[in-house]
């Protein structure tokens, strides 16, 4: 009774406060409660992938159904992969991935840095033209393209994707670079021109070590590019050898719907998602500030 | 006039050094890849593409010209045309303001001050990362009408189960679903905005008695609206041009209901050869996408805020 008499006055005493706390604490706990909820939703998707690739048959068809399986079959794991040729794929996508990196690097460091660090007449007017090839459509190009590269003789290789990198194509990663190689001081550059170095030398000397981190946000945009392009290798490639992922994905698929085969088609899944989401995990910095750079730019 | 510009001409030659002119030489040559590249993977396929759109060709046979038969063919006795531009329109309006709104609430939650927000950061983000195929196939299975994840929920329920891709009204909704999960370049792009709102500009809000939506609504949003002009403009460009998810997950059906824009595209010329007609709706789309974006910039210098700007 005392207790309960003095609790009461005591909150009478301080009623702002505590009246505020516990409803602090429960808006709180909801917060996070909703938190929580949200991050179940947007990773449920993935945790499913995961979850059906380690079951056995029967527990796929469980209802309702089970999130962790048990016992795990981990050797679903090698029995899917090996039902095609799943190392090759992971080849070609790696060969041709990498030869798109090392084209992006190359051509739109030397684009950007044209367009950033040197003042030439008709400059801005050229840059302008570049960036509003960002709004074409693929499409628009990809008949024309399909045909050019048919004539030169180049379908069924990874030539069609490899070599417009190489001629920095993508205005996006231009763009990007230059913005990053506008915030490099022009006193840096002028000193080494009265030292007698030429621009190349400016750019291999002195901005490229600068740019490192944009240089490595495009080294990853290109590279998950070329992981998920789907819609290049369709129209070029068409002899299995030369698959890469996006479209060996779709040799399995073809392979295990018949029979349902849903943890084997998960386990392919999973293998074609995770090397990127490990890369990922590497490089997250540099990358979520290569993007909010571009959005803020932008 | 004519001596006037001549003049001009004449003065600007006189201050054109040869300093400019070795400049112009140098910026030229590293230009040249994009030259190039532009002039042969750009600027040649643009003038091809407009070309093919006025003539008949099946490869096989030279293309023969038939002026604007394939716009008229498109617009006036194609069907399929009609719906897949009903189509488009809809994944576009709707689905681009969905995946605008959900990233800029799951970055405005993200802005608060919590526990772990590095971790919810990484879970919001992860699904971009995945790749188109793996993610048709990962939804396939979500969407699974027997033993998906949410329909084996409902049946342990005992109600119906969801045909969510397998039926007409349900599967651009379940498309744009997934497009929804995979904001993460957007969520990024918004955070990096929400926290360069001035926490002045907040406090002196919250003194004049605006509460936390009002402030939300009347200083964060304002203050992000750049950032969402940006992540509106790249969306619908691509939102236009949405091809892989939709071409694995419901190939178009059921009954047309998913026949997208560049379905339909792909379709005329790589699996029926009408590379004519295939390229008359790439122009079509490409003036679509210019008309939008027109529109959009027009309409931003009412509700786009740049505090450098003085009014």
């Amino acid at each position: 009774m005392q207790q309960a008499e003095a609790i009461a006055s005591s909150t009478a005493q301080h009623l702002p406060l505590t009246q505020r706390t516990p409803f602090k604490a429960v808006q709180r706990a909801l917060f996070y409660l909703m938190m929580v909820a949200l991050g179940l939703t947007f990773a449920g998707p993935l945790l499913w992938m995961l979850s059906t690739s380690l079951k056995t048959d029967p527990q796929v068809y469980t209802v309702p159904p089970t999130w962790f399986p048990n016992p795990m079959r981990l050797v679903n794991y090698p029995e899917a992969l090996s039902s095609r040729p799943f190392g090759t794929y992971t080849y070609n996508t790696l060969r041709y991935a990498l030869g798109a990196v090392a084209g992006a690097l190359l051509s739109n460091t030397l684009v950007a840095y044209g367009f950033a660090r040197i003042r030439w007449p008709g400059r801005d007017i050229f840059f302008i033209i570049c960036l509003s090839t960002m709004m074409i459509p693929f499409q628009v190009r990809m008949i024309p393209l399909y045909l050019t590269f048919k004539n030169l003789g180049w379908l069924n290789t990874y030539l069609p994707l490899i070599v417009p990198t190489f001629l920095g194509v993508n205005a996006y990663y231009t763009f990007l670079l230059r913005q990053f190689f506008l915030t490099i001081p022009s006193e840096l550059s002028d000193a080494a021109r009265v030292d007698g170095c030429t621009e190349l030398g400016i750019l291999i000397r002195i901005i490229l070590p600068l740019a490192k981190p944009a240089l490595a946000v495009i080294g990853l945009l290109q590279f998950m590019f070329a992981w998920d392009n789907y819609i290049g290798p369709l129209i070029y490639l068409n002899s299995e050898v030369l698959y890469p992922l996006a479209l060996g994905l779709q040799q399995f698929r073809t392979m295990f719907q018949e029979e349902l085969m849903w943890p084997y088609m998960m386990a392919a899944s999973t293998a074609t998602v995770a090397p990127v989401i490990i890369l990922y995990f590497f490089v997250q910095r540099t990358f979520v500030e290569g993007i909010s750079i571009t959005g803020l730019k932008g | 006039m004519a001596a006037r510009h001549r003049l001009g001409a004449a003065k600007m030659l006189q201050n054109w050094t040869p300093a400019q002119t070795r400049n112009l030489l140098k910026g030229l040559a590293f230009i040249s890849p994009w030259l190039v590249g532009f002039a042969g993977f750009v600027l040649y396929p643009i003038a091809a593409s407009a070309y093919y759109s006025l003539t008949r060709y099946d490869v096989l046979r030279p293309a023969r010209f038939i002026g604007l038969e394939n716009y008229v063919e498109l617009f006036v006795k194609d069907d399929i045309f009609r719906t897949v531009l009903g189509n488009t329109v809809y994944l576009v309006v709707i689905g681009v303001p969905a995946g605008l709104v959900v990233a800029f609430l799951l970055a405005s939650l993200l802005n608060r001050e919590m526990k772990l927000r590095p971790l919810f950061r990484t879970i919001f983000f992860l699904p971009v990362l995945v790749p188109a195929v793996a993610s048709a196939e990962v939804w396939r299975w979500v969407y699974n009408t027997n033993y998906g994840v949410i329909n084996s929920v409902i049946k342990s329920w005992g109600l119906a189960v969801i045909p969510f891709i397998s039926s007409v009204e349900l599967a651009k909704p379940s498309l744009i679903l997934i497009h929804v999960w995979t904001q993460g370049t957007a969520i990024v792009i918004f955070l990096a905005a929400l926290q360069d709102v001035p926490s002045s500009l907040m406090d002196a809000a919250e003194v004049d008695g605006a509460n936390a939506l009002q402030r939300f609504w009347h200083v964060t949003i304002p203050i992000c609206t750049p950032a969402i002009l940006f992540v509106m403009l790249t969306g619908m460009i691509g939102m236009f041009q949405y091809f892989t998810i939709g071409w694995l997950l419901t190939q178009g059906g059921p009954n047309e209901s998913t026949e997208f824009f560049s379905l339909y595209l792909y379709r005329n010329a790589f699996q029926f050869f009408k590379m004519g007609y295939a390229s008359a709706q790439a122009w079509i789309l490409f003036i679509i996408i210019l008309a939008f974006t027109l529109l959009i910039f027009r309409s931003s210098a009412r509700w786009v805020y740049y505090a450098g700007e003085s009014d």
